[in-house]
């Protein structure tokens, strides 16, 4: 069967009542979420995940899917009108959005923003389900050595190759590593790093951990910093409906924001930040109105935005075909999967299709309804923007446990929160960056389980893991992503890799 | 994070950043110690339980001594001034939360979670914070642990209504 009848069978899954409800549910507690200031898509993902405990596997997915395409969406919101951009792909979208917001342009932008996200979303997904096959079947001649040298590619370009400092992204990634230590080792049966602890056999939980550094993390380095920065939330004036000229302006920049924010999530890269800030200047390059930029330009919104929900989509790629997670938001999904028993990876596609291309149909019911639900709400997602910072955080926090104390409600386990919401915390403030620490965890087990693997095979020989060609190349580009940004930064071109900061998502 | 200090002036060591290489290097010690007590079960291959713990206090050990010489040279992003009281408060919520969890049960836990963390944030009027707190959660435990079954504490209040 080709993917186009694949594609379809996930439709009929998808289309199915159960399913779409599902779906509309996901979309709308995403954008929910995501629009309330502070709260990234990795964190909605990561809040979200309990809602979903109590259903099938295919029904939580799907919602998930709505979850994880509604909180981008409702980033961008954020963003627009409010100039403390929520998740760290929109920081661009602040640029001109909260501009074109104060100059009362505030409904057109949120307009090509919500257009050009469904746009990228529509085309990406395509592209998702017309290349994960390509790369599934490249992936099943993958040894344990080629795996092994994938994840240590991700590993390298989630935490050193941007940001501001390979120092503290490596410290983070090793963080993350060393926690992933903790519990039985998967092949042996003996206790890691559990000092006698009957609690901590299992591990740490990805999502305590990404909850706990993500919303406590957060919420702590908020409230330290006091009332120094007044947020003021831009009325949406005038109309939503974007002008003919708006159309005329947005509709390349949509499609060039696209084709540059797809290859850099479905490549391990990084994040929809690196994809939005490409689009960005781009589209200052390509523009007509280049004096409009930094004073409200339209394309400034519809590229970047593009791009973020394009790269958003291609981070699936690797994280359904391989099983790899190249993002915070990608890593708690991985979670999300892992609680049912299911791994993604090349044996997913031929063992569960229905629940792969379920999923996959899925995200391109939850991108209509995300056009058609955003636009007319657009007045609800200002009100929640509006909700006081007490009472936002207030509950921000009680979502946060409510999440730890459905999945087991332990003393010790709400400690653990508590302890990584303070660890969170000292790492922002020495501004070291928290998705490497979350994906070290959830990639740690997993990287080790195939270097052992592959050096069981070739009897301790250390020397088999560069033996094989893809192996190989991609230990040399593990090499160079950390070695390039070091020495840009040493000769003090840093600014322009912090800018790409990889810092939520 | 973008602000990268571009001061080109002298720059001090930076004590609080100092302190981030003894931890790094407390822990790379402990994994050190903790995988050493591994017995190696593999005959066939030097590659057991412990040689991935090592890796990483290695690597974590190595992070430590750069970590200091970057923090002795001051390199780290200078930081805004912190404000130690709204973080005491909200920390006192969440340790409030975690003891009264299983006697109090998860309604009145996480009110006092909520108007604790409303405090920090300045609304210090804990008699009108307590209440709504108490009874959004109890809101959230009826839709949680009721229509969606998770397996929420219940306390007095809860009993009183199941």
């Amino acid at each position: 069967m080709g993917t186009f009848e694949f594609l379809l069978q996930g439709i009929a899954i998808a289309a199915q009542p159960m399913n779409l409800l599902y779906a509309l549910i996901g979309v709308t507690l995403g954008t929910a979420v995501g629009v309330l200031p502070g709260i990234g898509p990795a964190l909605t993902v990561a809040l979200l995940l309990p809602v979903t405990y109590k259903l099938d596997p295919a029904g939580s997915l799907i919602m998930f899917a709505g979850i994880y395409y509604g909180g981008m969406y409702g980033g961008s919101t954020t963003s627009i009108l409010l100039n403390t951009p929520g998740e760290s792909a929109s920081v661009v979208t602040a640029l001109e959005g909260n501009k074109m917001a104060r100059a009362g342009r505030g409904g057109p932008a949120l307009a090509t923003a919500a257009i050009g996200s469904f746009v990228a979303g529509l085309i990406a997904t395509l592209g998702l389900a017309f290349i994960a096959p390509f790369v599934v079947k490249f992936a099943l001649s993958f040894g344990p050595r080629e795996y092994f040298a994938l994840m240590v590619l991700a590993f390298v370009t989630v935490s050193a190759a941007f940001g501001d400092s390979t120092l503290r992204g490596l410290t983070a990634l090793f963080v993350g590593l060393a926690l992933a230590v903790i519990g039985i080792d998967q092949q042996t049966g003996q206790a890691r790093m559990s000092f006698g602890i009957p609690d901590l056999l299992d591990g740490i939980e990805v999502t305590t951990l990404a909850v706990a550094m993500f919303a406590i993390g957060e919420t702590l380095y908020v409230a330290c910093q006091g009332d120094r920065i007044p947020e003021k939330v831009e009325a949406v004036k005038g109309s939503v409906w974007m002008s003919r000229q708006d159309w005329a302006r947005s509709w390349k920049p949509w499609l060039r924001g696209t084709f540059i924010g797809f290859p850099i999530g479905a490549m391990p890269a990084g994040g929809a930040d690196i994809a939005s800030f490409l689009s960005y200047s781009t589209e200052k390059q390509f523009s007509k109105h280049k004096d409009e930029f930094g004073k409200g330009a339209i394309e400034g919104v519809a590229g970047p935005e593009a791009a973020n929900n394009a790269s958003a989509a291609g981070t699936l790629v690797p994280l359904l075909s391989l099983g790899l997670p190249t993002t915070a938001t990608a890593a708690i999904m991985l979670a999300g999967f892992q609680q049912y028993g299911l791994q993604p990876g090349p044996l997913l596609f031929a063992t569960n299709p229905q629940l792969v291309w379920g999923l996959i149909a899925s995200l391109l019911i939850a991108n209509f309804m995300l056009l058609v639900l955003n636009l007319p709400l657009i007045g609800l997602w200002v009100k929640l923007l509006t909700i006081p910072k007490p009472w936002l955080y207030a509950g921000i926090l009680l979502f946060a446990t409510l999440g730890t104390i459905g999945a087991n409600p332990s003393v010790f386990e709400l400690g653990m929160l508590l302890t990584f919401g303070l660890l969170g915390f000292a790492m922002r403030i020495f501004g070291y960056p928290i998705a490497p620490v979350v994906v070290g965890l959830i990639l740690g087990p997993m990287a080790e389980q195939q270097l052992r693997r592959a050096l069981a095979i070739s009897q301790g020989d250390v020397t088999t893991l560069f033996m094989s060609p893809i192996a190989a190349v991609l230990f040399v580009l593990a090499v160079l992503a950390v070695v390039v940004p070091l020495i840009l930064r040493a000769r003090g071109k840093g600014e322009v890799l912090s800018q790409f900061a990889a810092n939520e998502d | 994070m973008s602000e990268v200090s571009s001061s080109h002036g002298k720059r001090r060591p930076d004590r609080a950043a100092l302190v981030i290489a003894p931890v790094l290097f407390i822990l790379a010690a402990v994994i050190w110690w903790d995988a050493g007590r591994l017995a190696e079960m593999s005959n066939y291959s030097r590659i057991g339980p412990a040689t991935v713990p090592h890796v990483v206090a290695i690597g974590l050990a190595l992070l430590a001594i750069w970590t200091a010489f970057e923090a002795w040279r001051g390199d780290f992003p200078e930081r805004e001034p912190i404000e130690a009281q709204p973080v005491i408060f909200i920390v006192a919520g969440l340790a409030g939360q975690m003891l009264l969890l299983k006697t109090a049960g998860f309604s009145i836990a996480t009110g006092v979670l909520f108007a604790l963390t409303a405090f920090g944030f300045g609304r210090r009027k804990l008699w009108i914070s307590l209440p709504i707190g108490i009874a959004f959660s109890f809101v959230v435990f009826i839709i949680f642990g009721r229509f969606l079954q998770l397996s929420l504490p219940a306390g007095p209040l809860e009993h009183l209504f199941f």
